[in-house]
């Protein structure tokens, strides 16, 4: 049997976690504790990489497939695996939580031991999500990563940190129970289609479900997938959520768990239901295209900059959404892509108000000026991540809104024109904020006495910074894995769909070459 | 090869944005200058290669990487020299040198950190803009397009603890966005309309077209990358931003605002010379967007009193000229004026900047006066600048402005010439009112008690946050010992005053010669010269194969023949000495006589201060709307009280119905014992009852 590298990668943080047990949890033992959880992470870090480079990228294929009867009487089992979609968001995953655990490293001063095993027992649980080919496998995961998000921001969050916590368990809650109902119909669709029971996303593709009960079971999956992204009008839990959560809380919801819904949506509720999905599509787009609109108005006057950075993922995410449901190959991989660089982009916001706030004990956007003086080199790192944020071109943020972009317009090429000015608020709102924090005179005497960027804190932002340039200047090491797996994606939904309609793209004129080539193509890839 | 040119300067930022703080001033702005000059001297051997090609195939190739590909979708990170990207690579490592080269004089007075963070900012602008005018596709370009942008957003807030400075540099970064959303816009239609945003493959495809009759596909690519240029190029009704601009360091002006970046939306449409050729819808109002703003610019700039200010709007006005030419489809013209322009405009910036530098941070045209006698080579340099742009024969401008005109009088536009006509004429005042205002007469040094409609000027450039000029330009480090205590009597009058140390000496005296020189290279056949530089462009404006489209534009020039050219040159020569003698009367002879018409026209006098009030009144009719609209609409009502409170609704409303359903769990046996009497009693009633 070859090794199990998927499970490892859930096996070892719930390890990490069981260990810190042993370690007795006292002000002394702390920086031990702390030492653990990052090596442990570090660690599944590593596995994630190591997963990368044994991954054959030309294949669309699941690959690593582990498949161990766990229920057998109702067609329940342990089936993961991992394809191009899966395969960043598992390295996205190992990434942002050593950095998370170490922005944390002073900040986190009471109940170390705790937090550090939430955190991993958090990763074991993300990583979970991302490798279940089995529903109920899935929801286990999915419902098990709330649990311990709500208590990293119930405990070590801010003022209003219960409401915020209870807030977020409930509205996802009230998302998943559906999409339980709906895991449990397409099983008992499975029994009476072939007389047995099964969870397993592959059988469970093989099998036709009739259009009306597709309806349905989309709606319940996308609601719950929506609240998570979260999705216009679903988001006001995002931003009490962010502004309550701890440092590094808001890393991993925004960099990670958000991406839990769109990847929900194109892994299970696209593929799924193609049916469905088609007559929806363009209703989740315009759903998405006022999110776009609608977040960055909204984030353009928020004085609190955790809550600025907040309504702009619900923008950011809008895009990715707006990908997916374009439903072509440009579309959904730069929304794959896109997710990966939110997680970078965002995180790093998070990671730089984080540092601020460790410094002056506010968020308020007010508070602050003239920090670049005092702090050039957080100041730089910010501005890099801020624009890798607005999609500067030659950083990863332009890539993914391109693609998204063109696949929009290829759909319907009204989407693309509504959500372009995207771009336009974008630079407003960030450069907004990043103007009354970091430059004009210091006025505050609080400001002036603010330290640069520490040793520990270099190590935590230059990786993200370093992500962001790499993410904009070679994309394609990225989007090669992706792009098979998306391929295999809008096959099952053009055989569902035979007709599906190609809306806007009108026919290509006669004297242009079919495929889009460069004159250079084919030097690197 | 070609990489080697963006790459070198991109190395000299990396050198000074990594170790720059712990340097010293000559390391910082050595590497920077041997960058930059490296990068010339690359660019040069590039170009002599190229010029050893026939002149049909002239076109180096450079495919670096595959950078984008998805589907069916493919971007390769591809460079391409050809003659028009190599007078383009010429004019920015070779200016930009020259102003890397000043500035080291220009900004000394910074502390040394400040000092690396000005010369990687400044190379990394380079770094980005040969990416721009050296991209083989659209969306290289774009890299570039938006890298120049964010350096210009970097420079322009150098002096970051201004907020005046920090508030233009956003402007100018807001303002490009709103033209990049159409830009981008325009590069979707051209994925889905051409497959493939390669400059030559679109060119290819469209020239297979015939050319647009009424308003179609083509026109609404065109006309939405012009959008996207209007705001790179600073063009109504986005040129907003670069008046604002000026909040940067002089040096900066010179190259980013005057001589290189603000002309990449007239090199994009050169780029795409095919393209627009077949949108003449497009084309029509490109020429009237430029003639428009060449006017409206102009007007402005004949009362501005910041030195600066008076030519930023002059460089709106020329670019203006550039569309101009753009739009009436001489091409060759455009990127003429603006590769003689891009020596001219620079002497001016550099030269007012050497004003500014020996008046310690003086901008205000009001308090100069008589600098001539103290800053004799400022004086000679800019009074050469003056005249090539003002269009007086055998100078640089002369020579491309003169062809624009020419060709626009002779596709027809006669009106649109005669507006060109009336802002040469303008050109000539504003200009020599500058140099007799700053460089004649005597010093008015002292901010004495201002006749009453000069405190009005004031009071409309304070309302503009442009402030009294005293504390304006230069950052408080590099103020002279003692130096504008605002309101006070300027100190600095009975100082001798310092000419242009050598550093930025080299750099006049050099553009100097260019702007009496360049102008020869694209020397008229109706004056005894051979149009080489148009010559040598037009293979960029046309299709390899397609050659007729050139040969029309020479036919079309040739019908009218050299008689029209001449009396048209002698035409506009004299509009230009006609200007130069109004602002000598005006300005030099009769000062009063400029008040009293000033005073003869107060409404307009003040509409032209003003600026037309278009910043007022975008910051009324859209930039408040937007903002009220989120704060108060979206964010509290929609977002708090709508979403949030619908949900916090259905919370009370569980909360609340739990609450009520709590107090039937009375643990009260007779309570129980009561319920399920009635119970019983209600259900054995129903079955009697039916």
């Amino acid at each position: 049997m070859p090794f199990p590298i998927l499970s490892s990668l859930v096996a070892v943080p719930i390890a990490g976690a069981l260990l810190l047990l042993f370690i007795r949890d006292d002000e002394a033992h702390a920086p031990l504790i702390r030492l653990v959880a990052l090596v442990v992470s570090v660690l599944v870090f590593a596995g994630t990489l190591l997963l990368w480079s044994l991954f054959s990228p030309g294949s669309a294929e699941f690959q690593f497939q582990e498949r161990y009867a766990w229920i057998p009487s109702f067609g329940i089992s342990y089936a993961v695996g991992v394809d191009g979609i899966s395969l960043l968001l598992l390295v996205l995953t190992g990434f942002l939580t050593p950095l998370s655990l170490l922005a944390s490293w002073h900040s986190v001063h009471r109940k170390t031991r705790a937090f550090c095993l939430l955190v991993l027992l958090l990763e074991a649980a993300m990583m979970g999500v991302f490798i279940s080919l089995d529903l109920f496998l899935f929801y286990v995961f999915w419902d098990a990563m709330l649990i311990p998000m709500y208590f990293l921001i119930g405990i070590w969050g801010y003022d209003r940190r219960i409401y915020a916590a209870l807030k977020f368990l409930l509205y996802t809650m009230a998302g998943s129970v559906l999409m339980l109902l709906a895991i449990l119909g397409l099983a008992y669709l499975h029994s009476t289609a072939t007389g047995r029971y099964s969870f397993d996303l592959q059988q469970l593709h093989q099998i036709g479900i009739p259009a009306s009960l597709q309806f349905w079971f989309f709606l319940a999956f996308t609601l719950a997938f929506a609240i998570k992204v979260p999705l216009f009008p679903f988001h006001t839990w995002l931003p009490d959520a962010h502004v309550q959560a701890p440092t590094a809380g808001s890393v991993i919801l925004a960099g990670v768990l958000l991406k839990m819904g769109t990847y929900g949506l194109v892994r299970f509720a696209f593929p799924l239901f193609p049916l469905a999905a088609s007559f929806f599509a363009p209703y989740l787009a315009t759903l998405a295209v006022i999110g776009i609109i609608y977040g960055a108005l909204v984030a353009m006057v928020q004085p609190d900059m955790k809550k600025l950075v907040a309504y702009s993922s619900v923008s950011h995410l809008g895009f990715v959404v707006l990908g997916i449901a374009a439903m072509n190959q440009q579309g959904v991989e730069g929304a794959v892509y896109q997710m990966l660089n939110h997680g970078v982009s965002t995180g790093g916001l998070f990671l730089i108000v984080g540092m601020l706030s460790e410094r002056r004990h506010t968020r308020l956007i007010a508070e602050f000026g003239g920090i670049k003086k005092v702090a050039p080199h957080l100041v730089a790192a910010f501005l890099i991540i801020t624009l890798s944020s607005i999609g500067l071109p030659g950083l990863n943020g332009f890539v993914g809104e391109f693609l998204i972009l063109l696949g929009a317009f290829r759909a319907d090429p009204r989407f693309a024109a509504f959500a372009v000015t995207g771009v336009i608020l974008s630079a407003t709102y960030m450069l907004w904020m990043f103007q009354r924090v970091n430059y004009g005179p210091i006025t505050r005497q609080e400001n002036a006495a603010m330290i640069d960027l520490t040793p520990r804190e270099w190590a935590v932002i230059a990786p993200v910074v370093a992500m962001t340039v790499v993410m904009g200047v070679l994309p394609n090491l990225f989007l090669r894995p992706i792009g098979p797996s998306v391929e295999r994606l809008l096959g099952r939904l053009d055989r569902a769909v035979p007709t599906r309609i190609q809306a806007g793209a009108p026919a290509p004129p006669p004297q242009a070459p079919r495929a889009v080539r460069t004159a250079a193509e084919g030097s690197a890839r | 090869m070609l990489i080697l040119i963006p790459l070198l300067p991109l190395a000299g930022f990396l050198v000074n944005a990594s170790f720059g703080r712990r340097v010293s001033k000559p390391l910082a702005g050595g590497v920077a200058c041997a960058a930059m000059v490296a990068s010339f001297v690359v660019s040069a051997i590039a170009v002599a290669q190229l010029l050893s090609l026939p002149p049909e195939g002239r076109a180096l190739a450079q495919a670096v990487f595959t950078w984008i590909a998805s589907g069916d979708f493919s971007v390769a990170f591809a460079l391409r020299l050809d003659p028009l990207s190599s007078v383009m690579i010429l004019v920015v490592t070779g200016v930009g040198s020259l102003i890397h080269i000043y500035s080291t004089a220009y900004m000394h007075e910074e502390p040394d950190a400040e000092f690396a963070r000005y010369f990687s900012y400044l190379n990394l602008f380079a770094a980005f803009m040969l990416v721009l005018v050296l991209a083989a596709n659209f969306l290289v370009m774009f890299i570039g397009w938006e890298g120049v942008g964010l350096c210009s957003y970097l420079l322009i807030g150098f002096w970051y603890e201004k907020p005046s400075a920090s508030d233009a540099g956003k402007k100018a970064f807001i303002v490009n966005r709103i033209g990049d959303f159409a830009f981008i816009l325009g590069m979707l239609m051209i994925v889905v309309r051409f497959g493939s945003l390669d400059f030559q493959e679109v060119a290819q495809a469209a020239a297979g077209l015939t050319p647009e009759a009424s308003f179609g596909t083509l026109s609404l690519i065109t006309l939405l990358l012009f959008v996207g240029a209007t705001g790179k190029s600073a063009q109504i009704p986005l040129y907003v931003w670069l008046p604002d601009a000026m909040e940067g360091p002089t040096p900066v002006s010179a190259l980013i605002h005057a001589a290189t970046m603000v002309t990449a939306g007239v090199y994009m449409i050169g780029r795409n010379a095919v393209l627009f050729s077949h949108a003449p819808e497009t084309l029509l109002i490109v020429a009237v967007v430029g003639v428009a703003t060449a006017l409206v610019a102009g007007s402005i700039g004949l009362v501005q009193n910041d030195i600066k200010r008076v030519l930023a709007y002059s460089t709106v006005s020329q670019l203006g000229y550039m569309f101009l030419a753009m739009g009436v489809g001489a091409f060759g013209a455009g990127i003429f004026h603006l590769y003689t322009h891009a020596f001219f405009k620079a002497l001016l910036f550099l030269g007012s900047g050497a004003v500014i530098h020996a008046l310690a941070g003086e901008q205000d045209l009001r308090r100069m006066g008589g600098l001539r006698k103290d800053l004799p080579i400022t004086y000679w340099t800019f009074l050469v600048g003056a005249l090539a742009i003002a269009g007086v024969p055998g100078l640089a401008g002369f020579f491309s402005k003169d062809e624009i005109l020419f060709r626009t009088f002779a596709s027809g536009h006669t009106l649109l010439w005669a507006i060109g006509l009336l802002t040469s004429l303008m050109t000539a005042i504003y200009m020599f009112r500058l140099v007799f205002l700053a460089f004649h007469g005597e010093r008015r040094v002292v901010a004495a008690p201002a006749p009453a409609h000069l405190e009005e000027e004031a009071a409309a450039h304070a309302a503009d946050g442009a402030g009294g000029a005293a504390h304006r330009g230069i950052a408080p480090g590099t103020l002279a010992p003692g130096a504008l205590a605002p309101g006070a009597p300027a100190p600095h009058a009975p100082h001798h005053l310092h000419d242009a140390p050598p550093a930025m000496a080299i750099a006049l005296i050099a553009l100097a010669i260019g702007s009496v020189a360049a102008g020869y290279v694209g020397l008229p056949a109706a004056l005894g010269g051979s149009d080489a530089l148009g010559r040598y462009l037009a293979p960029s404006f046309t299709v390899a194969g397609a050659a007729e489209d050139a040969a029309i534009e020479g036919a079309d020039a040739e019908a009218h023949g050299a008689g029209l050219e001449v009396g048209l040159m002698a035409v506009s020569t004299a509009g230009a000495l006609a200007g130069i003698a109004v602002a000598a009367f005006l300005f030099l002879r009769r000062r009063e006589a400029a008040r009293a018409l000033a005073g003869r026209f107060p409404g307009l006098h003040r509409l032209l201060l003003n600026k037309y009030y278009v910043d007022q009144v975008y910051d009324a009719a859209i930039v408040q709307p937007i903002r009220i609209l989120s704060e108060d609409g979206l964010w509290r009502a929609v977002d708090v009280r709508g979403i949030d409170g619908a949900v916090n609704g259905v919370g009370e409303v569980v909360r609340g119905s739990s609450e009520a359903l709590r107090r039937l769990q009375t643990g009260s046996v007779r309570a129980y014992a009561a319920a399920v009497f009635f119970g019983a009693v209600a259900i054995l009633g129903y079955y009697l009852w039916t």
